[in-house]
């Protein structure tokens, strides 16, 4: 077995919804994985039940050989995942340097009484400033999150997880709220850190940076997995073209529509 | 000599309110009994030394007993949601009221009098209270500097994502609520041996909310702030009848004045002095 994460049987039912039924995927060691599924697939809902967030009613979720899906979320992250959500939260009161950098300060907040007994935030503030600078943002490491537009926070989110040194970087929607070509340096960055060793899963309705940059793929709809495997194959495999690709358009025209 | 009485109340209230701003401000858990604690190590102390103990390990017991009650009602506030923390911390404080008045060990109704002096004189007992205030300023500051201080800002802010940064947040919040209530525990010691009197009054739901009055006043989580609020609101009854009758009144009035027209309390009215100040001196 050389599934770094292998999520098997996952099922999550909000009241009456299947937003996921009895969904499984391995993410070998090193993979690029794409994640993908229309509005409402189940994608978020998959990040969530790996990290914790949601408690699933049935399946198992193995990191690196650690059975995870009863753990809290903070030991998850400490066990080598990272999240970037869909929905950005910084924290409001922390310029976007010091959001990084308190996640790159991860070892020192690992226990209270170690994380009163330091205060030198240099190193992490160097870190933070690095990750900035790698995912474009350098200009906005002062900046309080208010003061930042959306395509700068999805980067904030982003350099965030990566402090974390994740074993997967588990990305949804990132390059959403970006421009064609800030969404292209981004995905070319993400590509870097995955080809230095980091595992990633990208979730993305950008069909197009999807394509070029994962070599492999997972479609959801509806809370099933309806395709795994080369994007290629995937994409065309009739019942991905019906499920995803009609409802993608829809919803890529009328974004292009509100843009 | 009244100078010295107004220091010594302005210094253990000053420890009292930072013990609270610890856990409200910093951590952002709020608390509507924390008198409680305030109480619990009044009481303990009292005891200890109306039995001959030294009044020097009363202070470091009140710490630690007040700190152990702190521990288990932080135990039980994890599991409770974040908006029902409010009434739980409030039961918290009148449970402890109602369990003193029907404690004959704890003196019931009538309180334990007859508290022995430190026997070290008023002017040197203001100055150990001035000092301990000085320290426990001193490790708010450094507090909020440390990596602690950060996470506690995290878990604050917003806990679903500190957990997805690493952080334990169950772990962080027990922390603030051991520290906040043994400082808690340590002002009430230092209250009951400068009264040399205690009843369950003092430690009641008004006093609780006096001095999250004086946390929000001085502004959330701002340590100069709260120490200018705690050392004015503290000692204006003693200074001013008006006040000591009103009080209830007046405390109404301010909290109100304060999320009206000035949320960040005393530290964004003097953050915006200084800045006029600096400003008005650049511009010279
Ligand atoms: N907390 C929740 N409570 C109730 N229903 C939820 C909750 N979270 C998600 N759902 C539902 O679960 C289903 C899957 O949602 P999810 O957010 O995982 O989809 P998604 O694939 O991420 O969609 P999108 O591409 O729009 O982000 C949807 O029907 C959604 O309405
Ligand atoms: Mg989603």
């Amino acid at each position: 077995m050389d599934a770094l994460l292998s999520i098997a049987g996952v099922s999550v039912r909000f009241g009456g919804v299947d937003a996921l039924a009895d969904v499984g995927f391995d993410v070998p060691q090193g993979a690029l994985l794409g994640l993908i599924g229309p509005n409402g697939a189940g994608k978020t809902t998959m990040m969530r039940a790996v990290t914790g967030m949601v408690r699933p009613q049935a399946g198992s979720i193995v990191l690196d050989g650690v059975e995870i899906s009863r753990l809290p979320t903070h030991r998850r992250v400490r066990l080598g995942l990272g999240l970037s959500q869909q929905i950005v939260r910084p924290f409001a009161g922390m310029t976007a340097a010091e959001n990084v950098a308190l996640a790159a300060g991860y070892a020192k907040t690992a226990d209270p009484l170690r994380a009163l007994a330091t205060a030198s935030r240099t190193a992490e503030r160097e870190r933070a400033g690095a990750l900035l600078d790698l995912v474009g943002i350098a200009d906005a490491a002062d900046a309080l999150p208010a003061e930042l537009p959306l395509g700068y926070l999805k980067r904030v989110e982003v350099a965030r997880a990566l402090a974390l040194d994740p074993k997967v970087l588990l990305l949804d929607e990132p390059l959403a709220g970006l421009n064609t070509g800030e969404a292209a340096r981004l995905a070319d960055t993400v590509v870097d850190l995955n080809r230095q060793g980091t595992t990633v899963v990208l979730i993305e309705h950008n069909l197009s940076e999807v394509m070029r940059v994962c070599r492999h793929l997972v479609v959801l709809d509806n809370g099933r997995k309806i395709g795994d495997g080369d994007p290629a194959e995937v994409m065309a495999d009739p019942a991905v073209r019906d499920a995803y690709l009609g409802a993608a358009e829809a919803s890529g025209e009328a974004r292009d529509a509100a843009a | 000599m009244y100078e010295i009485s107004l220091l010594t109340v302005m210094s253990f209230s000053v420890i009292f309110a930072l013990s609270l701003n610890l856990i409200t401000g910093f951590c952002g858990q709020i608390s509507l009994g924390h008198a409680a604690f305030y109480g619990i190590g009044a009481y303990s102390a009292a005891l200890f030394t109306t039995d001959g103990g030294s009044f020097w390990l009363a202070l470091p017991l009140a710490m630690a007993v007040a700190g152990f009650f702190g521990f288990i009602v932080g135990f039980a506030s994890l599991r409770v949601r974040h908006d029902f923390l409010a009434i739980t911390t409030m039961g918290v404080g009148f449970l402890f009221t109602g369990f003193v008045r029907q404690q004959d060990f704890l003196g019931g109704e009538e309180g334990i009098a007859g508290i022995p002096d430190p026997g070290i004189g008023q002017i040197p007992y203001m100055l150990l209270c001035a000092a301990l205030a000085a320290a426990v300023i001193a490790f708010s500051l450094y507090l909020k500097r440390s990596w602690m201080g950060h996470a506690f800002d995290a878990i604050a802010t917003d806990e679903d994502t500190a957990r997805t940064l690493g952080i334990d947040v169950a772990r962080y919040k027990l922390t603030a609520f051991v520290f906040g209530t043994a400082l808690a525990g340590l002002a009430g010691a230092l209250f009951a041996h400068y009264v040399k009197f205690v009843e369950v009054e003092s430690f009641d739901f008004i006093e609780s909310i006096s001095v999250l009055a004086m946390v929000i006043v001085g502004g959330i989580g701002s340590v100069w702030g709260v120490v200018v609020a705690a050392a004015f609101l503290s000692v204006l009854p003693l200074l001013l009848q008006v006040f000591a009758d009103f009080k209830l009144l007046i405390y109404g009035v301010l909290l109100f004045s304060v999320m009206y027209f000035a949320p960040g309390g005393i530290d964004s009215l003097m953050r915006m002095v200084w800045r006029r100040i600096s400003g008005r001196r650049t511009a010279a």
